[in-house]
């Protein structure tokens, strides 16, 4: 039997329901969720993708031969992987077995935002997503973070590609020098939050011990991939939010993720984002604060972070409280209709939903509370794109048959009636799929 | 892949930036909001985000300091290579901006040099959200001065607040609504029929319901205001000329502002925009003559022209201020660009300015002048500009600035001379 419950294990923790999943759900509602995080299977949707440092290593080469190159490359090959990820990534989500698991896939993934705003990402943000983030969302956070720090994606994201110590051999050499954009958005955005109580002198140690971090080519280390180079690392010992640590090459910044990963302030942050995410935009500080203890009783492990979660009572209390971000949205759709269409075409309906795929409008990342997604305009949008699915569904579907599927027993009285008395079943499709309880989750 | 520029704007298509345009990789992030107000004065606000460099937009050429402390980046003095527009002897406007020196030569535009919020730390998200909320310090109030300075004169009419975009931005969230409209959906438009439907069960829901009956309304509006009449594009080149890079802010400023002046010009269009637009955050590569600054600032120059044109008469009874969360490092950093600073440029333009003048306290640029050895020392704090522009266009008096519009700046006098009385 369909139970609410089991409409809220798929709609708050998974990515809505595909067809007969809020009743496989129902049984158990809290294992349902759970059991998915010991699920280690890779989607077979993102198999035989190239690796980031091949695309890096096609792009550095389009570097070395000019602005032309570059061009060639990102409207062509780069762009071209850009929506081969899309595909793939949304085929994987609308296939997903462990939705939830996909959600924290996609939570991490803002966390770590490298956008395509910026345009030489558009073809390594999805090889981001795919290496640095998915293989960590149930370990330990910090090794995602040092997986995000080394991967070529964030490296040239937030300039710390071309960043040098101007003590070291080669600022000296070439009077170029720090930059210190990476340094201050680990701080800020990745680790302590911006009132986790480090200084300016902080984001400048934090960038001086990052210098060398860049991506192997024609000086050393394997074409694309991840490589430390001494030469370019400013020299000496650092002070980082009153800890000093030795000249220590590559290892420094590893020690300091370290030591960030399980500062209390970094516990918080990722606490409350993640409380946000899947409890309600303010969620109760209770519920927060407990959740930066588990986080660091257990050393950062995002595994546990996610399980306490799940099992939070309060998280099961709240009737519907969030809405669907676009793509959320747009991905719950499709596990409704069991479908996934040409990539083409889900990247321009986000477009139109406001979310185009790792397009976020800075290294913040997407926002997380309705009131940024809910706007008048926002609101019509979604009309529109409920009503041009509407109109390509089958005619031998029922309205009533879409809106058990997708809703069950969470219908309302006023959305089970509405969509009864729809005048055609376009307009009965479209109104389950704009319906308060499918915008939400 | 240009405009008709004998056919009314379409629906929804007030930035001209048709789908067809943006490659995938390319929405820039131009963004526009409009509310209504009880005047027949006009204000634009233009937020900057992501940090201008106000060394490089308005360069303290003859600054003893100023060559050696920009290195590669320096402009000549007027004249030389890579020479500066003269405007007043001490500064000069970037050759990007020379759109803009018709306006300074006719004394409608003002400049502010030196100048910053109260924010003294180098976050882009916490310095535009002082920016925009209007107190000194970050999440300080939970909604924005513009909206404030709106409840003030009892302007509530829901039905002419237009956002355009996704949500409104903070500086004019708040009591008064606002409602939005985003040009340019890929996806057909839902019928008002079902729109009626819909509306039916979004009774109920608290964010939902009043979010669609609004959108209902301005849409209705916009539609009758946008296709009431044709108008030539100003500038052609300028927008239109980006052949084969991406689509940036840069060429989606003019035709948003010039889209955006027509609205505030119709008898019943609102009286208030707020223009978006991002691509400041010259991290590296900055360039000079030429390079992404170059770009961003004729983009920026051509959107004010392009306002100007969509504003016609109505031009005469404009404020536009230009504002940015904070400067860059004087000096560049290692990778030809520059960080996040303090002081920058902010600028005032339109028929009601008294302007061909650059209002600045030179803290000069020696080592031992600079806020913390590396950036422009603030000497005019942001708020005095900007309460004088909303003394004139909205006529709140100077108490009801420092303690409702900016809270606790009783300090900070609205800044005189700037507005012609």
């Amino acid at each position: 039997m369909a139970s609410i419950a089991g409409f809220q294990a798929v709609a708050r923790f998974g990515l809505g329901a595909r067809a007969g999943e809020i009743e496989e759900a129902s049984a158990a509602p809290d294992d349902w969720v759970l059991a998915q995080l010991q699920d280690g299977a890779w989607p077979s949707a993102l198999s035989g993708m190239p690796s980031g440092q091949s695309l890096a290593e096609d792009l550095l080469k389009a570097f070395n031969r000019g602005a032309q190159a570059v061009q060639e490359n990102l409207k062509g090959a780069a762009r071209q992987q850009y929506i081969d990820e899309i595909g793939a990534r949304t085929k994987a989500q609308v296939e997903s077995q462990a939705p939830f698991k996909e959600r924290l896939v996609a939570f991490w993934s803002n966390h770590f935002t490298v956008s395509i705003a910026k345009p030489a990402l558009i073809g390594l943000a999805g090889a981001f997503e795919r290496e640095a983030i998915r293989p960590h969302v149930t370990g330990r956070f910090v090794d995602m973070l040092l997986a995000v720090l080394r991967h070529p994606a964030m490296l040239l994201y937030l300039d710390n590609a071309q960043s040098i110590g101007p003590g070291s051999r080669a600022g000296e050499l070439r009077n170029r020098g720090l930059n210190e954009n990476l340094g201050r958005e680990v701080l800020e955005l990745h680790t302590l939050g911006v009132d986790g109580g480090y200084r300016q002198e902080d984001v400048q140690a934090f960038a001086r011990m990052l210098t060398g971090w860049s991506i192997g080519g024609k000086r050393g280390g394997t074409p694309g991939a991840f490589h430390f180079y001494p030469q370019l690392h400013e020299p000496g010992a650092k002070t980082l939010l009153g800890r000093q640590y030795p000249e220590g090459g590559e290892a420094e910044v590893e020690q300091a993720a370290a030591d960030l990963a399980l500062h209390p302030a970094t516990a918080r942050h990722l606490a409350l984002k993640l409380a946000r995410h899947f409890i309600a935009d303010e969620p109760p500080a209770d519920i927060v604060g407990r959740l930066a203890d588990r986080y660091l009783e257990t050393g950062g492990a995002l595994g546990a972070m996610a399980a306490f979660i799940a099992r939070e009572p309060d998280a099961w209390h709240m009737p519907l409280t969030k809405v669907k971000t676009p793509n959320e949205l747009m991905v719950s759709t499709l596990r409704v209709l069991g479908r996934t269409p040409d990539p083409k075409a889900i990247i321009a309906s986000l477009k139109s939903l406001g979310q185009i795929p790792f397009d976020a409008p800075s290294p913040a990342g997407w926002p997380d509370r309705a009131e940024d997604w809910v706007g008048p305009e926002a609101v019509l949008r979604r009309a529109d794109f409920a009503m041009a699915v509407a109109q390509r569904l089958p005619a031998n579907l029922q309205p009533r048959q879409l809106l058990d599927v997708a809703l069950g027993p969470a219908a309302s009285d006023v959305t089970r009636q509405a969509v009864e008395r729809a005048p055609a079943p376009a307009d009965g499709f479209a109104l389950v799929l704009a319906a308060p309880e499918f915008q939400r989750r | 892949m240009k405009r008709d520029r004998s056919s009314p704007i379409p629906r929804r298509r007030l930035l001209g930036l048709a789908t067809g345009l943006a490659g995938l990789a390319a929405v820039a992030p131009v963004r526009l909001a409009f509310a209504n107000a009880p005047t027949e004065r006009r204000f634009v606000l233009v937020i900057l985000r992501g940090a201008l460099d106000g060394l490089a937009a308005v360069p303290p050429y003859a600054d003893p300091d100023y060559a050696n402390l920009r290195g590669a980046l320096a402009f000549g003095t007027p004249g030389e290579q890579a020479g500066v527009l003269d405007l007043d002897g001490r500064f000069g406007l970037n050759p990007a901006l020379a759109p803009l020196l018709p306006l300074w030569q006719a004394r409608e535009l003002a400049i502010l040099h030196a100048v910053a919020t109260p924010y003294r730390e180098r976050s882009h998200f916490d310095g535009q959200n002082l920016l925009e909320n209007g107190t000194s310090k970050p999440n300080g109030a939970p909604d924005g001065w513009l909206n404030r300075a709106l409840a003030v004169i009892g302007a509530s009419d829901r039905r002419l607040g237009l956002v355009v975009g996704e949500t409104a931005p903070l500086v004019l969230e708040g009591s008064v609504p606002v409602a939005s409209w985003e040009p340019a959906g890929l996806l057909p438009e839902a019928s008002p029929d079902f729109l009626t439907q819909l509306a039916a069960i979004y009774r109920a829901d608290p964010l939902l319901g009043p979010a669609l009956a609004t959108g209902i309304d301005s849409q209705r509006l916009s539609d009758e205001i946008m296709s009431a009449g044709p108008s030539a594009a100003p500038n052609d080149t300028s927008a239109g000329a980006n052949n084969n890079m991406k689509l940036r802010a840069a060429d989606l400023l003019a035709p948003a502002a010039e889209g955006a002046g027509k609205l505030l010009a119709d008898p019943r269009g609102p009286r208030i925009a707020v223009l978006e637009a991002g691509g400041w955050d010259t991290h590296a590569n900055q360039g000079l003559m030429t390079g992404r600054l170059a770009t961003a600032l004729a983009g920026l120059a051509n959107g004010m022209v392009a306002l100007k044109h969509g504003l016609g008469p109505a031009w005469s009874e404009t404020v536009v201020a230009v504002v940015t969360e904070f400067g860059r490092t004087a000096a560049p950093n290692g990778t030809g660009g520059t960080d996040h600073g303090t002081a920058t440029v902010a600028m005032l333009a339109g028929g009601r300015v008294a302007g061909g003048r650059i209002v600045t306290t030179w803290p000069g640029l020696a080592t031992a002048r600079l806020y913390q050895g590396r950036d422009l020392a603030p000497t005019m704090d942001l708020r005095a500009p900007l309460k004088a522009v909303l003394a004139s266009q909205l006529e709140i008096d100077a108490p009801t600035l420092a303690r409702v519009v900016f809270p606790d700046s009783p300090s900070i006098e609205p800044l005189d001379g700037v507005i012609r009385s």
